[in-house]
C-alpha cells in the first residue's frame, strides 16, 4: 500500500516538474472555460427570446449537459497525452529496468502509476468546479445534475487513463502510445453508432461496451450502479492487462 | 553471498549465456570482464531479477531470486549500464523516492539520503534537476541510488563508462571505499579498472566463463628484465646456464649496458642476481615481468576463439 503511494507521488512530481501537467491542464481549462462561457451566454440568449410563450427551458438541458458532453470530448483528446509517457518513457529511458530491481510488486507499480495520473486528472477537474458554483450563484437553480455529471466524467476519464496506461505499457514510443490510446478511446466512444444498422444481439453488445452510452445517464442526473460497474470493470480489465504485459516482458526479456 | 549455478539464457535462437557458474564471497569485489557482447549485461540482469534465466539458479544471501524475488531485491543495489535516471526530478527528490521504494524506514530516510549525498559528493547539486547535470554527476547519482537502502550486494554495470579521467578516479575511489563492507560485482571492459579495484576476476566470452581466478594468478610473473654492464655473449651463456631459465633475449645494448629479458619457469631472480654479481658485472635494474591482465585477457579470449 505504502509503495503505491510513493510511486504515485513520484509520478505526480514528474508531471509537475515538467511542463506536461501544466500544458495539458491549461489547454483543457481553456477549452472547457470557453464552452462554459458560450453555453451560458447561449442559454441566456434563448431564455430572453423564449420568455414569451415557450416554456420548459431547462438549465440541465441547455448548459450542464452540453458542457459536460463537450468536456468529455476534450478529455478524449487530451488524456492520451497525459498517459502516453507512463510506461513508454520509462521503457525507453531504461528506468523501468532499475525500478523492477527495487523491492516492489508489479501490481504496486501499475497502481502507483494509475493513481499518480488519476491525481493529475482529478486536480484538473477540480479547477472546473467554479462553473457549477457560478451557475448556482447566478441562477439559484437546481444544479444537482452537475454532481452526478462529475461522477460520470470522473469515471469515464479514469477509464481512459487505465486504457492509456495499458497501451503505454506495450510500446517504447510515446507517440505510438498516444495515437493508439486516442484511437481506441474514440472507437469505444462511437461504437454505439453502429447500433442503428446492425440488429440485435450485436447492437445490444455494442451499446453495452460503448463508453458514451454509460455516460449519458450521469449527465441527466441519474446514478445507475450498472454504469458505475461498467466503468470499474473497464478500469480493472485495463489494469489487469497492464500487469500481464509487465509480467510477460519479464519472461521474454 | 552470491551463488550462480549453471545459468543459461537464450533470446530466440541465440544462446547468450551457456552454463555460467560462479560465486562471490561476502565482502569480495569481483571484476566481471569480457569483450562487448560477451553476455555481461545479461548476466547482471539475471542477477538483479530483471530477466529470468532459461535454466539454472541464482541465490543471493541464501535466497533464490526466482522464488523469493522481494527478499533478494532488498539486498541489492544496482547501477545499470546506461544509468537511467528521472531527469525531471531534483537529485534529493529522486534519492528520497529511491529510499521510499527500497523500504528505508521513515525515520531513517532523511539521514540516509543526506549521508549518501555527502558520500557521493552531490551536496552542491542536491536541489538541482537531474536533467541539468553533467554526465559525471549523473553517474554519481546512479551510484548514490544503488547505495541507498544500504544493500549488502552491489551490482555495477560499467560504472565508469563515458566519464573523464578525473571522474573515473572518483568513482573508483568510491568503489574502493566500499571494499570489504559490501559484496560487489563490477562489470567492465576496461581492464586497469579491475586491476585497481577488484580482488578476483571472472572473464566471460561468448556467453561462457573462460577464467575465474584471483587477480594475482591472472597476472602471473612470467620472467624478469635486467640491465647489466657486461659482454652480451658471456652474459647470454651465463644466464642460459642457470637452472630454471627458459630463454634469454637481448633487447638492446647502449653504451655497454645490455638490456635483456629472461623468461623463467620458476622463481630464479635471486640466482640471476647472484650470478651477475659473481661475475663482477654492474646490475642497474631488475624488474619482474608480469603478464598484465590485458595479456591474460587477450590470451584467454583468443584461445577460446581458436577452439
Amino acid at each position: 500500500m505504502k509503495n503505491i503511494y510513493f510511486l504515485a507521488k513520484k509520478e505526480l512530481k514528474i508531471y509537475f516538474y515538467s511542463p506536461i501537467a501544466y500544458s495539458v491542464a491549461f489547454m483543457f481549462l481553456l477549452i472547457a472555460g470557453y464552452f462554459f462561457y458560450s453555453d451560458v451566454l447561449y442559454f441566456s440568449l434563448i431564455s430572453l427570446q423564449a420568455r414569451s410563450g415557450f416554456m420548459g427551458l431547462d438549465i440541465t438541458d441547455w448548459v450542464i449537459r452540453p458542457l459536460l458532453g463537450n468536456m468529455s470530448v476534450v478529455l478524449l483528446l487530451i488524456l492520451p497525452l497525459l498517459t502516453m509517457r507512463l510506461f513508454a518513457e520509462e521503457r525507453r529511458q531504461g528506468s523501468l529496468e532499475l525500478l523492477l530491481t527495487y523491492p516492489l510488486r508489479d501490481i504496486e507499480l501499475v497502481l502507483g502509476k494509475f493513481f499518480g495520473c488519476l491525481a493529475v486528472y482529478v486536480l484538473m477537474l477540480a479547477f472546473t468546479l467554479p462553473y457549477p458554483i457560478i451557475l448556482y450563484l447566478l441562477g439559484r437553480t437546481d444544479i444537482s445534475p452537475f454532481f452526478t455529471g462529475y461522477l460520470g466524467i470522473f469515471l469515464m476519464g479514469s477509464a481512459f487513463i487505465a486504457l492509456g496506461l495499458f497501451i503505454s505499457s506495450l510500446t517504447e514510443s510515446q507517440i505510438v502510445a498516444a495515437v493508439i490510446t486516442f484511437g481506441l478511446s474514440l472507437l469505444f466512444w462511437i461504437i454505439n453508432w453502429a447500433t442503428h444498422f446492425v440488429g440485435p444481439p450485436l447492437s445490444k453488445i455494442l451499446e453495452a461496451i460503448s463508453i458514451i452510452t454509460h455516460f449519458e445517464d450521469f449527465m441527466k442526473g441519474i446514478i445507475d450502479t450498472a454504469h458505475i460497474i461498467f466503468y470499474l470493470s473497464f478500469i480493472s480489465l485495463s489494469l489487469f492487462l497492464t500487469l500481464r504485459v509487465l509480467e510477460s516482458r519479464r519472461i521474454r526479456g | 553471498m552470491i551463488e550462480v549455478s549453471h545459468i543459461s539464457k537464450r533470446f530466440g535462437h541465440r544462446l547468450v549465456l551457456e552454463n555460467v557458474s560462479f560465486y562471490v564471497e561476502k565482502g569480495e569485489i569481483l571484476g566481471f570482464l569480457g569483450p562487448n557482447g560477451a553476455g555481461k549485461t545479461t548476466t547482471m540482469r539475471i542477477l538483479t531479477g530483471f530477466l529470468p534465466p532459461n535454466s539454472g539458479t541464482v541465490r543471493i544471501g541464501g535466497y533464490d531470486i526466482q522464488k523469493e524475488p522481494l527478499k533478494v531485491k532488498r539486498l541489492l543495489g544496482y547501477l545499470p549500464e546506461h544509468n537511467p535516471l528521472y531527469t525531471e526530478m531534483t537529485v534529493r527528490d529522486y534519492l528520497f523516492f529511491v529510499a521510499e521504494t527500497k523500504g528505508v524506514e521513515r525515520s531513517k530516510r532523511k539521514t540516509q539520503v543526506n549521508e549518501t549525498i555527502e558520500r557521493c559528493g552531490l551536496r552542491e547539486v542536491a536541489s538541482r534537476l537531474i536533467g541539468h547535470l553533467s554526465k559525471g554527476y549523473r553517474q554519481r547519482i546512479g551510484m548514490a541510488q544503488a547505495l541507498i537502502g544500504d544493500p549488502e550486494v552491489l551490482i555495477l554495470d560499467e560504472p565508469t563508462i563515458g566519464l573523464d579521467p578525473k571522474q573515473i578516479l572518483e568513482i573508483r575511489q568510491l568503489i574502493k571505499e566500499l571494499a570489504g563492507k559490501k559484496t560487489i560485482i563490477l562489470s567492465t571492459h576496461i581492464l586497469p579498472e579491475v586491476s585497481m579495484t577488484c580482488t578476483r576476476a571472472l572473464i566471460i566470452n561468448k556467453g561462457r566463463v573462460v577464467a575465474e581466478d584471483a587477480l594475482d594468478n591472472l597476472t602471473y610473473t612470467r620472467g624478469v628484465s635486467i640491465s647489466v654492464r657486461a659482454n652480451p655473449q658471456t652474459l647470454l651463456s651465463t644466464l642460459n646456464s642457470i637452472d630454471g631459465v627458459k630463454s634469454v633475449a637481448i633487447e638492446d645494448e647502449k653504451e655497454g649496458i645490455v638490456r635483456a629479458s629472461i623468461e623463467t619457469g620458476q622463481e630464479v631472480r635471486a640466482k640471476i642476481a647472484y650470478n651477475i654479481i659473481q661475475n663482477g658485472w654492474e646490475l642497474f635494474e631488475m624488474t619482474p615481468l608480469r603478464a598484465s591482465l590485458e595479456e591474460s585477457f587477450v590470451r584467454l579470449v583468443t584461445e577460446e576463439e581458436g577452439q
